[in-house]
């Protein structure tokens, strides 16, 4: 069974070797791999793409001047901090949340959004290519100003999304293995007092008991889950659910899927009831802001609401942290009646 | 000569193993006393020595002063396990740790040992752990926890580049075998179970020809 599944689902590992029969045992290693560290295996009807690594490059039949861009991809998207300053504003990485270099399963593998774009999204509710989706997490999740569009950075980041989608189709019809952060169920209660312990026994020794992180000469070498120098509260994981999926599938550090899926959830419900810079779509005020993103966004997450503990409205601020302003202005919408 | 303070900054550090350091201040003057209990095998710039086949002695020289203090109190109390160390860590008191640990960790960095012959292909490898790990068998690149350039991140991850390689190799071994399970959450462990002999020989001569000081 799991061999017709592979055969069927199979892709991208082709481009490699011609060799099938290796390629099924690669595969099949994978997965093994995986399930060893707790994650589920592929449904049948699930694409399962092993992304090429930058050792796979060296040998690839592309262009030279190719493998250049490729890399400077790479390069930017493992230390985005070089860009600090210009279009990062805080002590993010885009391999910060995206783990394994942006390859890894159940840590938002970003080659998805090469073969599924241009695709609508409900957050900002029109059709966007894939620069747009990489400005998206700049806008939100580095608290940043997105490289411009067509730019020489914006071709080199995203020539490394595709080409690490190497060999899948476009607009794939089967569902994506390991897409995004899938979320643990939703437990029926959660408990700041929990996530509070819970955080100073499994996280605090990298994060910081205050959230800050710890950076050493200059690079970040524990991001900060909260703060002036965290995401902002326009992030993706400022959601309980994706913040919680981040963490099962990922945190501790080496460790994944090592918390019950209640201990991952209390945890979220902790590190996302904490202040971080202001979401860039802000109104002028919480209120209203949570009127009109709500419905699409901030259901999830803990924008605009009152901290039990000690009563405090979550968001109420006009704080953009190290970022010189709220709202970059490449966040526009698009329409073609 | 300066007083180097030894706090628990880390957080982590208090959480486990009962350990209580906290407000013992080191003065590397007076370790530097103490560390004449320590030359024989330390040698007296701190380089340590890699011995191949045999038990190598670690470089203490610029290690962190509290990774320091914490192991000679793991050794003591039994949570580190060493034969050779253990008559000479006996010896310290909670205020000889705290100056010797100051005075080793202001020695200048000297060069690490055992990867001379190493091959290209293994050095390859190991630079491939050491800087961007091998998800494949979700081996988390080593710097992602031991800071930029593997040379240390906070009070918790010890410097590594530099280290002997018969060290970095046994140290990696006792972790996978389960008899050295010091570490804070078993951090250190769950990648190093993870690793293949070749990959931890691969890993340790590539980190003995880094060098442990950013200059
Ligand atoms: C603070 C965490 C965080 C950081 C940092 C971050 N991202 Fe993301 N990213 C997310 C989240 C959350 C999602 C949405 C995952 C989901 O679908 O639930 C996402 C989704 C994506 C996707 C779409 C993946 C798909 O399945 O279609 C791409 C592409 C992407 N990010 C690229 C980047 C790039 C490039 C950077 C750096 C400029 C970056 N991200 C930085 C959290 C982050
Ligand atoms: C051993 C150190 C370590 C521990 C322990 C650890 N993390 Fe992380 N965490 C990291 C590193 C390193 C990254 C960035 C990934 C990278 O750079 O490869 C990260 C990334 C993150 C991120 C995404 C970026 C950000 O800062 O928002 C979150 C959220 C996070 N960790 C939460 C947690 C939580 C919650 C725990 C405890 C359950 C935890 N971490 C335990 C090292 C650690
Ligand atoms: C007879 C040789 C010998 C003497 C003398 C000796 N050591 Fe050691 N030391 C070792 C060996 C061998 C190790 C490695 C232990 C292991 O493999 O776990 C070690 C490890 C250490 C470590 C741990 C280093 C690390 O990176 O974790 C410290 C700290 C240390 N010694 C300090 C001292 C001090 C201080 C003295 C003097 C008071 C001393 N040693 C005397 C042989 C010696
Ligand atoms: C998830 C975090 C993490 C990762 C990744 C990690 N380490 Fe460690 N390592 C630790 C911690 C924590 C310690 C300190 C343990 C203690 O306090 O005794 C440590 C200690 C060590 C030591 C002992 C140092 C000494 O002076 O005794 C060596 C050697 C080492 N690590 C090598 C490596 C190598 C090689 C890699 C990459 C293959 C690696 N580590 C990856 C967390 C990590």
């Amino acid at each position: 069974m799991m061999r017709k599944l592979l055969t069927v689902a199979l892709s991208g590992t082709f481009a490699f070797s011609a060799n099938l029969a290796a390629n099924e045992d690669t595969t099949q290693a994978y997965i093994d791999q995986l399930t060893s560290m707790g994650f589920p295996a592929p449904k049948e009807s699930q694409l399962v793409h092993i992304p090429p690594t930058m050792a796979d490059l060296e040998e690839a039949d592309i262009h030279p001047e190719l493998k250049k861009v490729i890399r400077k991809g790479y390069d930017l998207f493992t230390n985005t901090q070089q860009l600090r300053g210009e279009n990062v504003f805080n002590n993010m990485n885009c391999s910060s949340c995206h783990l394994g270099e942006g390859r890894m399963p159940f840590s938002a593998p970003i080659w998805p959004a090469a073969v599924t774009l241009p695709g609508y999204r409900g957050k900002n509710g029109h059709v966007n290519n894939l620069e747009e989706r990489i400005a998206g997490c700049f806008t939100y999740s580095m608290n940043g100003k997105p490289l411009e569009y067509g730019s020489d950075n914006m071709l080199a980041l995203s020539a490394y999304h595709q080409w690490l989608a190497t060999g899948v189709e476009m607009y794939p019809k089967q569902p994506i293995y390991g897409r995004g952060f899938p979320a643990p169920e939703r437990p029926a209660e959660l408990s700041y007092a929990n996530g509070e312990k819970l955080y100073e026994e499994n996280c605090a020794v990298c994060h910081q008991e205050d959230g800050s992180g710890l950076r050493v000469d200059g690079h970040t070498v524990f991001p900060a889950p909260w703060g002036d120098m965290s995401n902002n509260w326009g992030a993706g994981i400022v959601r309980l659910f994706t913040a919680a999926g981040f963490i099962k599938n990922n945190m501790p550090l080496g460790q994944p899927n090592s918390l019950s899926d209640q201990e991952a959830w209390d945890i979220a419900f902790y590190m996302d009831s904490q202040e971080r810079p202001q979401d860039p779509r802000y109104t002028g005020d919480v209120k209203e802001t949570l009127e009109q993103f709500g419905p699409t966004f901030h259901k999830h997450s803990m924008y605009g609401q009152v901290r039990e503990h000690d009563g405090k409205v979550l968001a109420d601020h006009d704080n953009t942290g190290e970022k010189p302003f709220l709202k970059p202005d490449t966040i526009r919408s698009r329409n073609f009646d | 000569m300066r007083k180097i303070p030894i706090t628990l900054a880390a957080f982590g550090l208090a959480a486990y193993a009962g350990f209580a350091l906290a407000a013992t201040e080191g003065d590397a003057e007076r370790g530097k006393e103490v560390a004449n209990l320590c030359i024989a095998c330390h040698q007296a710039d701190g380089s340590g020595m890699h011995i191949e086949g045999g038990e190598s002695w670690p470089r203490l020289a610029g290690l962190n002063a509290t990774y320091f203090a914490k192991q000679i109190h793991d050794i003591k109390t039994g949570t580190r396990v060493n034969a050779t160390m253990t008559p000479f860590v006996n010896m310290l008191d909670d205020q000889k740790i705290a100056d010797v640990a100051a005075y080793y960790s202001q020695l200048e960095p000297t060069a690490g040992q055992g990867g001379a012959n190493a091959d290209e292909a293994t050095l390859k490898r190991g630079q491939q752990l050491a800087e961007r790990g091998d998800w494949s068998q979700y081996i988390v690149s080593c710097k992602s926890c031991h800071g930029p350039g593997n040379r240390g991140a906070g009070d918790v991850f010890p410097g590594i580049a530099g280290q002997h390689a018969g060290y970095i190799e046994a140290q990696l071994k006792a972790w996978k075998e389960g008899t050295r399970k010091n570490d804070p959450q078993d951090l250190m462990g769950s990648i190093a179970r993870r690793m293949s002999d070749e990959d931890i020989h691969a890993v340790a001569v590539w980190l003995a020809n880094q060098s442990a000081s950013s200059k």
